[in-house]
């Protein structure tokens, strides 16, 4: 049982890949987004609004097909992992715009006002008023998402990307035993999600202590 | 052009079987969940510690680990035990697994949103546990989690997708077959995209009125 095991476990860094990689990348390429959902043009704002939306209301194996299978008839071949990568990256973005904006409103107008007031500039503000109150709140839910976004990279299994999933799969048809090698695989993802869940806690407690404001 | 643009339409009648099967699996996979919630978020707060214990692994276990993998440990798993579930029937109970761990949750925290003076009150003016928590609590928690349940059901909708991987005939290996006898993967893939956002978005966007509405009422 052991050598399964380890056969699986080997399936570990393709899993974290895929999540650190969309996870960095969706996080980046939020910030764009966020910004523009509070600016004065009506039509970006909508715009960014029609592309989130409609990026989480299709389930994500949807999109994985559509860029995997799709694009390669369309002429644009990608590797499993590359596919799986830049289909979670966007899914991630659009989550992260969401998360960003719930921050962003969630803080009071006036601090900004405030900011303003006292003459800092707009990246001055961002940087020491807005970005250090809105992380508090963002960042757990940002590690809430990291644990989904684990979860979900088990789909890239479909598509033929050798992680967790894939080689637990390949272990069942070779050893019959189906209910302990997933229990295993199963057991492999909660350890792994328990990192950062207790990031997401201790950062959450140490925040709150910091900025005792709210 | 137009015609170009709208091809991938053609595809979508194929899909509507397809459909039918992932409703039916929401439909029954939120009300088995709903009351394995109710069961796990009573035991996750029992006083007899085994109940407790086993309440709390089965709920952390199915939010925890991906469903795709729940879906395997039922589809591939329960044959180990001489039990061949169909693929629709290993569906229904990975999913509702699921959908039970997440809905807890919900339970658990609406109940615990409904603040401490309530029932205390309730006690003082005579009523039973029983009676103060179906006439006091209940009403009040239910409208703190009839949203988030049901943007778990909408969730799930999503979800069926991954039954695709154990073979069971919804949308996905629907469009599966049809991309492969095609070969046209963009188009199909197109309109199954299609098909959920037609469904999952004007629900969502009921769902945060009705949201909406009964954040006045609490």
């Amino acid at each position: 049982m052991l050598g399964v095991a380890g056969y699986i476990a080997l399936g570990i860094g393709a899993t974290l890949l895929i999540t650190a990689s969309a996870f960095t990348v969706g996080g980046i390429l939020a910030l764009p987004l966020a910004l523009a959902q509070r600016s004065r043009f009506v039509l970006l704002r909508i715009f960014v609004r029609v592309v989130v939306n409609v990026v989480r209301a299709v389930p994500p194996l949807v999109w994985l097909f559509l860029v995997f299978f799709g694009f390669s008839e369309l002429g644009l071949r990608m590797s499993p992992l590359a596919a799986a990568i830049a289909t979670f990256s966007v899914i991630a973005m659009s989550y992260f715009a969401e998360i960003y904006r719930a921050g962003l409103s969630a803080l009071n107008r006036g601090q900004e006002e405030a900011s303003a007031a006292l003459g800092m500039s707009t990246i001055d503000s961002y940087r020491f008023i807005v970005v250090p109150q809105v992380f508090r709140v963002v960042g757990p839910m940002m590690a809430t998402y990291g644990i989904g976004l684990l979860k979900d990279s088990a789909l890239a299994s479909t598509i033929g990307v050798v992680e967790l999933t894939f080689r637990a799969g390949s272990q069942a048809q070779q050893t019959g035993q189906g209910l302990t090698v997933f229990a295993i695989v199963g057991l492999i993802y909660l350890l792994l999600s328990l990192p950062l869940a207790i990031v997401s806690r201790h950062v959450d407690s140490r925040l709150r202590a910091r900025f005792s404001v709210a | 052009m137009i015609t170009n643009l709208l091809s991938w339409t053609q595809y979508l009648p194929a899909l509507f079987s397809g459909v039918g099967v992932a409703l039916a699996l929401t439909g029954i996979v939120i009300v088995l969940g709903f009351f394995l919630g109710l069961l796990l978020a009573y035991g996750s707060v029992s006083k007899v510690r085994l109940v407790k214990a086993v309440a709390l692994v089965v709920v952390e276990v199915g939010r925890g680990a991906p469903l795709l993998v729940l879906l395997y440990i039922v589809y591939q798993g329960l044959p180990q035990f001489q039990l061949t579930p169909t693929a629709f029937a290993s569906a229904v109970i990975a999913f509702t697994w699921s959908a039970g761990a997440y809905s807890a949750e919900v339970i658990r925290t609406s109940i615990d949103a409904v603040p401490n003076g309530q029932s205390e009150a309730a006690i003082v003016v005579g009523m039973n546990r029983v009676d103060s928590f179906r006439f006091i609590i209940a009403p009040q928690a239910i409208r703190v989690g009839i949203p988030p349940l049901m943007n778990i059901a909408i969730q799930f909708f999503q979800f069926t997708s991954l039954a695709y991987a154990i073979t069971v005939p919804e949308i996905m290996q629907a469009a599966y077959f049809q991309a492969t006898v095609t070969f046209d993967y963009f188009s199909v893939f197109l309109a199954a995209a299609f098909l959920y956002a037609s469904i999952t978005i004007p629900t969502t966007m009921l769902v945060s009125r009705l949201e909406r509405h009964l954040a006045k009422h609490l």
